[in-house]
């Protein structure tokens, strides 16, 4: 069977998705794909402003056609159909035979047949490419107008936000969000949106766009008052792709869009038609969820599986927009017969909730929620699946009082049944029964059941469903240290912190059991540096560090160490490289350059180390913490000093980020790269700290990661001056530092703080939590009290006399044996070091 | 065993081994993992860590797991029980144990 794919958009990939689990024998599959590059995440595009590229935003598995097996064709249209033939033609002449025909075009923007739209400088808002045009348009451009008020609109307006423009919004309709939202809250949302800075102009027609004045274009509206602005984002809604099934006489909606039947057949049976290019029942849907499930019933039927029917969708609806909670739940204007409806305004916050009740008061049939939809999720629940109602249903939206418990509907009230991620069609069943194989975070449960893997609305609802269930089959959420400590790590160092306390034995007496291990003695002492900032070796605290930190070094396979002297921000002198390189070559020590721009000397003995140490520190050097689970490098480029492309110093502020951070013990170890313009050759982006200087000031990205699992770090304040940048930077340091689990790198943390980026921004710049000024003045404790480790160490008698490789025998270790290999040593493998060393073991 | 028929060689100062840790000692070209627990308590085991086959368990931290006091190895953090050498991960990677006592300020130890 030949089957033919047209349009390779996210629903045209969830349908080979699903497609590939069928199996089907002897099925042929091509896709031709319109676009230059394979199917992306639409939904979350707006991140490609803040950081994102095209490749994160890929949704096709690396492997996924030579794995499976179908064809893809890019730059490839279809553009035209033979139903006789049976036949698709494509844009450069070639014909294909198909079997089974699916159609998944997706739509088109729609622009206002407006004179003047077609001018230079106005867009749309649907490709990468378009969104890369905007970008461009943005640089040369102050001010922006989207022309469109709806949930798509907003997007593009904080698109333009983030390009730094001077940002309008434009909309025909008496509100925003006219088809989501009621008069009531499209006040309260106007209002918020108004706030951060976006002009709102509504019930405005615009009925030509001329030459401007002070700008390129000059918008004339109907009322005869006019906007002038550089750039136009057309963001007015979309409409089907028909087009191929009107050339072909196949039947299409009253309102557009290509008619398709339960089994999402159209007129032709041989061609199905998915996505945002179908109506059904005259219907047609701009959401991403019915797209998928028409997928998957497409799928389904071509398997020969005909039980499954697409039965219309839920268009209910939460975002955020520009850090403005909206949601919209069915019914949400209340025009079914006899419904009734409770409303909640706070206007000092600038909350509105309303819910939409049945004549007779027991369903919930729709729901309004701006500027806080906390209860999104429950409200959705009870419409869904038909809850009946408490009695006094207002409570759902009020605030709670005293005495007055807010009728929250816990994961017990839900049915299996219940469809908790409507992207991906998962029921609460299937969530416990993966919890009940295993999967017992967030992270494991959206790789196997996808549920939260597309918009991410219901992961607040998949974890507590995760949790309960976990507590049901007696999984009990443990997130204990270890054995010694029925704590986390983060109760651990609330301990810590709020009982004063500096000693292993004091906390094992108060809070725990045994006599400690190799987890928790670790983490106990970096939670005390972290704190208290004490030189590591002192007294019982040396006992508690593991090798590298006891002995200040990196161990390596051989138990010898490597040494790594600080380089701050990769700068270094001639002298200062003559001195690392004469210490190599006294101590015959093997030398590399790091990922970190510095440069890392192996091969040392535990006896050499303070000796090594002594001559480096001689020339300047300090402990470049390379043992420690602590701050590491700032990378840099060398910035506006030398670069013809540079805007700012990058190589002064890395070094002054490095002197200021260094020595700091964390959960895991902290990266930083500082570049000095866009072209971000300090890889910022890659690092648990990524700073980027602009034409303003500084950007500040976080919870960036390289290495085994690549992520992005996000944007989360812009064009900083100096002052700010380091206060935001040593509140996100030390929230990392009190919040995050035991070796939990900021990438990992960040993915599994409730709330994520938002949260982290309330937390940071918001001070939501009202701990700024606390965890600046931790910071500045650590800064002040920084010491060189090694310099103390040196000049400590006790604490260098623990250097010996042997309690009782000067002599080094003889089964340590290097052989030479590209002019340095490295070494022996274990049949070269049993030759070498035969004469001298005898036992 | 009576003790007449060990030979006790005295490696170091009971204030040489910091409380909760360890050090090595050299003897008759043996490498040995001498531990202090608490003030008074000390244990000896080979210092090299079958797996592999370098000379550092006396670098490892040291505390319990559940019955076991036990020493891990810095390299693989594999756990060592102090008291019998059995490696707990996989016992073909087990160590000998040896004898320790204290006399007066010297630690001494016999290889068994």
């Amino acid at each position: 069977m030949k089957i033919i794919l047209v349009g390779h958009g996210m629903v045209g990939h969830k349908f080979l998705e699903e497609l590939q689990q069928h199996q089907i024998p002897g099925a042929e599959v091509t896709v031709l794909c319109e676009e230059a590059r394979t199917a992306y995440d639409r939904v979350h595009l707006s991140e490609f402003f803040s950081g994102k590229t095209a490749d994160d935003l890929s949704l096709v598995a690396p492997g996924f056609f030579a794995e499976s097996g179908f064809k893809l064709r890019i730059r490839s249209r279809a553009a035209a159909i033979d139903r006789r033939a049976r036949t698709v033609t494509t844009q450069d002449g070639e014909t294909l035979h198909y079997d089974k025909l699916v159609l998944a075009t997706g739509s088109y923007p729609f622009v206002p047949p407006v004179k003047g739209h077609d001018r230079d400088q106005c867009f749309v808002y649907r490709t990468i490419e378009d969104l890369e045009a905007m970008k461009a348009a943005g640089a040369i451009s102050r001010k922006g107008v989207v022309v469109g008020g709806g949930l798509l609109g907003l997007e593009c307006a904080k698109a333009l936000r983030d390009l730094g423009l001077e940002t309008h919004v434009v909309e025909f309709a008496p509100r925003l969000m006219a088809v989501q939202v009621d008069d009531d809250g499209g006040r309260i949302l106007r209002e918020k949106i108004e706030a951060l800075g976006v002009h709102v102009h509504t019930s405005r027609n615009t009925t030509e766009i001329t030459d401007g004045m002070t700008a390129r274009h000059r918008m004339v509206f109907a009322d005869g008052s006019h906007l002038e602005t550089d750039m136009i984002v057309f963001s007015a809604g979309i409409r089907p792709r028909d087009e191929l099934a009107r050339q072909n006489a196949l039947a299409v909606g009253a309102r557009g869009g290509i008619a398709i039947d339960d089994h999402c057949r159209t007129s032709d049976h041989d061609i199905y038609a998915i996505g945002e290019c179908a109506a059904w029942r005259d219907q047609t849907f701009g959401l991403v969820a019915p797209g998928y499930d028409m997928a998957r019933i497409t799928a389904r039927h071509l398997a020969g599986q005909t039980d499954a029917v697409f039965s219309g969708a839920d268009m209910s609806t939460k975002l955020k927009l520009m850090g403005v909670d909206v949601a919209s739940i069915g019914d949400a204007h209340g025009k079914t017969t006899g419904s009734r409806s409770f409303r909640y305004v706070d206007e000092c916050k600038q909350i509105y909730k309303k819910i939409v009740v049945s004549a007779d008061s027991k369903r919930l049939i729709g729901a309004v929620l701006v500027g806080n939809a906390d209860e999104y999720g429950t409200l959705l629940q009870l419409a869904l699946n038909g809850i009946a109602l408490p009695t006094e249903p207002e409570f759902l939206i009020l605030p709670a009082s005293d005495g007055k418990a807010k009728p929250g509907l816990g994961p017990d009230a839900l049915p299996d049944s219940a469809q908790i991620c409507s992207c991906n069609n998962v029921s609460k069943g299937q969530i416990c029964t993966a919890v009940g194989d295993g999967a017992t975070t967030i992270g494991e449960l959206k790789a196997c059941t996808k549920a939260g893997a597309t918009c991410g609305g219901c992961v607040p609802l998949v974890t507590q469903i995760m949790k309960a269930e976990m507590v049901k089959r007696g999984m009990a959420v443990n997130n204990h240290l270890c054995e010694h400590f029925p704590y986390s790590r983060q109760e651990l160092y609330h301990l810590i912190r709020v009982g004063g306390i500096k000693s292993f034995e004091d906390l094992l007496a108060r809070h725990g059991s045994g006599l400690g291990c190799d987890i928790c003695k670790p983490t106990a002492a970096s939670i005390f540096a972290s704190c208290w900032n004490d030189f590591v070796l002192q007294g019982e605290l040396a006992s508690l560090q593991d090798s590298n930190d006891y002995f200040l070094g990196n161990i390596q396979k051989d138990g010898t160490y490597s040494v790594v002297p600080r380089m701050p921000g990769g700068e270094v002198t001639p002298e200062g490289l003559i001195a690392v390189g004469q210490v190599a070559k006294t101590y015959g020590l093997y030398t590399k350059i790091t990922g970190g721009q510095r440069v890392d000397l192996f091969g040392a003995r535990v006896e050499q180390l303070p000796a090594i140490w002594e001559e480096l520190i001689a020339a300047g050097f300090e402990s470049g913490h390379a043992y420690g689970k602590s701050l590491r490098t700032v990378k840099s480029c060398v910035g506006s000093t030398w670069c013809r492309y540079g805007v700012d110093d990058s190589v002064g502020l890395a070094v002054e980020l490095e002197n200021r951070y260094k020595g700091l013990r964390a959960p895991h170890k902290i990266k930083f790269g500082v570049s000095g313009c866009t072209r971000e050759c300090a890889e910022a982006q890659g690092k648990d700290v990524g700073i980027i200087a602009t034409e303003r000031g500084w950007n500040l990205y976080v919870c960036g990661n390289g290495g085994m699992k690549p992520r992005h770090a996000e944007l989360i304040a812009s064009d900083l001056d100096k002052a700010a940048l380091i206060r935001l930077i040593d509140r996100f340091l030390m929230f990392y530092v009190r919040t995050a689990d035991r070796l939990q790198r900021t990438s990992t943390w960040r993915d599994n703080l409730e709330g994520g980026l938002d949260y982290l921004k309330a937390v940071l710049i918001d001070d939501s939590l009202a701990l700024g000024a606390e965890l600046e003045a931790q910071m500045q404790h650590v800064v002040d009290t920084y010491q060189c480790e090694w310099k103390t160490a040196v000049s400590t008698p006790e604490v260098r006399q623990r250097f010996r490789t042997f309690v009782n025998d000067p002599q080094p270790d003889a089964r340590i044996v290097f052989v030479k290999e590209r002019g340095q040593i490295r070494p022996a493998r274990a049949e070269e070091r049993d030759h070498a060393t035969a004469d001298s073991m005898t036992v | 065993m009576s003790n007449e028929t060990l030979n006790w060689t005295a490696v170091c100062k009971v204030g040489d081994i910091l409380p909760g840790t360890g050090v090595c000692a050299l003897i008759d070209d043996h490498h040995v993992a001498i531990f202090r627990l608490g003030t008074d308590t000390f244990y000896a085991i080979d210092n090299i860590d079958p797996r592999t086959g370098v000379s550092v368990l006396s670098r490892g931290l040291i505390g319990n797991l559940g019955e076991h006091l036990v020493v891990a190895s810095p390299i693989y953090k594999n756990h060592f029980d102090l008291r019998t050498g059995a490696c707990l991960e996989a016992p073909e990677h087990s160590v000998r144990t040896h004898r320790v006592q204290v006399e007066g300020d010297e630690v001494l130890v016999a290889l068994s």
